[in-house]
């Protein structure tokens, strides 16, 4: 199972000092963070994208790269790639690039985006959202897997004799994790193809994500591609810990209460109770987190949200030497015995690879 | 007799309350009217004080906490709806209206709604018509032609034979009425898929 972190990239004043990073501490920051992940023994390291203030991440190819030049092992993933209004000839170009430039260590996660104006100042239509989704990524699963391709849709010029550059790497496409939180069109999708299904699940109650996933599974069975417990699954997580877990609510508390999204809302204890947010020791977060496999099965792929909310570097850094060093080893002890030998591990550039060259040797 | 069920949102704030007042003798009224048609009406009654927060923090989180989630699924699937709202400041109260707000849009088409509104004189009694019954409008519900209002007379001059009695049985009436006309209500599956992969990909 991987373990790792996704971030939203936002820029938030720091309500407990007034602090509100600038853009070049916020950026050289996620840079400490996503390597100091690969330091405390983490899998993953998942960039969102946002075209608007108070986020920096517009561009997070050039950023992924970055972070790829200075670490060795971390796998580079998007939380998300906004599949609707990218144009998906540059998705397809920019992340084959990154393929190459990491060795392979990236694989991606489409979503639709949740900020109306992004698709009018992209010249898209916010209506036709889950068709956009469902056409552009049909283009870029053919440009990865099409040396020539000729193609004509609805939201985009046409393509005659169109080679996207680079070629993926060893002609092995960077693996694909959908997300959505409720559309189950977008559940479809990935059912579809066979690409994973990524749930964000820190915003919603469990009950929901666990429709979602099970919906995901039993599509993905309909499609040929494997039993329902064989899909692939990723889920979102939201923890802030410390040894006591009274120290832990107490210095969270004005975070939470002023965060983006949820803050001036519920309290920290009905979002708690509602949601997979823990707040407390580390470990009831490896018991919270456990309980996660109680309503979507096996699954292969647990990202953390750490830096967000206005929270400091340096409690942000702590933050992942307590999840690295005493949550994530006890989680992938006890995930590992509990998941049957049937059920696959997220698919890398690695496994990718070898599939490809079993089935080249099968057809020779 | 046929089953059906209705729900009765109430958004009157004080315990006890005029606006409930008005809400339990007007769900009264359609349990009868509804059993001279050979219906047994299941009555749940909201209290939107009780769900305030969870109303304030759905507008703010995206999701509804549990026991709102119950409510707004009771309201989904509803045969019939009483809806009954104190007139503060020319209009429904925010209490009522936030409720609306986090409803679905569609959870409310082609239901039978019977709308009414309490205040402290009559001079009130229009916004039910430019307020209450523009906003069914635009959720697509069937709302029964006759609205109930009561002032804080009502309670009084007017006996249980009297006027606001009249105006109760009326709405009353139309209501079971609609309800009668109708199947039971379905609820669609937010997570039902409603075309195949194939035809989107078209």
């Amino acid at each position: 199972m991987q373990f790792g972190i996704f971030s939203v990239s936002d820029i938030t004043t720091d309500p407990t000092t007034g602090h509100t990073p600038s853009e070049a501490e916020r950026i050289k920051n996620i840079v400490t963070i996503a390597k100091h992940a690969e330091e405390v023994g983490l899998d993953v390291f998942a960039l969102g994208e946002h075209h608007n203030e108070p986020f920096f991440s517009s561009s997070p190819t050039t950023t992924l790269a970055y972070i790829a030049a200075q670490t060795e092992k971390l796998l580079l993933s998007t939380a998300t790639t906004l599949i609707t209004t990218n144009d998906p000839v540059k998705i397809a170009e920019d992340y084959a690039m990154l393929q190459h430039l990491s060795d392979g260590r990236v694989d991606l996660m489409m979503g639709r985006g949740n900020t109306g104006p992004v698709y009018p100042w992209f010249g898209k239509d916010i209506r036709a959202g889950i068709p956009l989704a469902i056409e552009n990524y049909s283009l870029l699963h053919k440009l990865w897997r099409e040396h020539v391709v000729d193609w004509q849709g609805k939201y985009r010029t046409p393509l005659q004799s169109f080679t996207s550059t680079p070629r993926p790497l060893d002609e092995v496409p960077p693996f694909v994790w959908h997300g959505s939180i409720r559309s189950p069109e977008i559940a479809e999708q990935a059912a579809f193809y066979g690409d994973g299904f990524f749930a964000n699940h820190i915003f919603w109650p469990a009950s929901h994500t666990q429709r979602m996933i099970e919906l995901y599974r039993q599509r993905f069975a309909h499609y040929g591609h494997g039993d329902p417990d064989q899909a692939i699954v990723g889920l979102g997580g939201q923890v802030f810990m410390r040894k006591n877990s009274q120290d832990a609510v107490k210095e969270f508390r004005p975070y939470f209460d002023n965060a983006p999204v949820y803050g001036h809302g519920p309290s920290m204890e009905d979002f708690t109770r509602e949601t997979p947010l823990t707040v407390g020791s580390p470990q009831q977060v490896i018991d919270r987190t456990l309980g996660f496999r109680d309503y979507v099965g096996d699954y292969q792929r647990q990202l953390f949200l750490m830096d967000h909310a206005g929270l400091p570097l340096k409690t942000v850094l702590e933050q992942l030497d307590i999840l690295g060093e005493e949550v994530v080893p006890v989680l992938r002890k006890e995930f590992a015995a509990l998941k049957p030998a049937h059920v696959p591990d997220a698919p890398t550039h690695a496994s990718l690879l070898a599939k490809k060259q079993a089935k080249e040797e099968v057809s020779a | 007799m046929k089953q059906r069920t209705l729900v009765v949102v109430s958004a009157g704030l004080s315990q006890p309350s005029s606006t409930r007042l008005l809400a339990d003798q007007l769900s009264a009224a359609a349990v009868t009217a509804a059993a001279e048609r050979g219906i047994e009406l299941h009555v749940r009654t909201i209290e939107l004080r009780d769900l305030a927060h969870d109303i304030m923090n759905h507008l703010l989180t995206g999701f509804p906490p549990v026991a709102l989630k119950e409510a707004l699924d009771a309201v989904a699937g509803a045969d019939g709806l009483i809806a009954v709202s104190p007139i503060f400041t020319a209009s429904y109260s925010g209490l009522f209206k936030s409720f609306f707000d986090v409803v679905d849009k569609d959870a409310l088409a082609d239901k039978p709604v019977l709308i009414a509104a309490t205040a402290g004189t009559a001079r009130h009694s229009l916004a039910l018509e430019h307020a209450l019954r523009p906003l069914f409008g635009y959720l697509r519900a069937v709302v029964v032609p006759t609205s109930v209002f009561a002032a804080s007379d009502d309670w009084g001059a007017d006996s249980s034979d009297g006027f606001l009695q009249t105006r109760i049985v009326r709405g009353a009436t139309e209501l079971a009425t609609e309800i009668d006309r109708r199947e039971p209500a379905t609820v669609a599956d937010p997570f039902a898929l409603t075309v195949s992969f194939e035809d989107l990909l078209k």
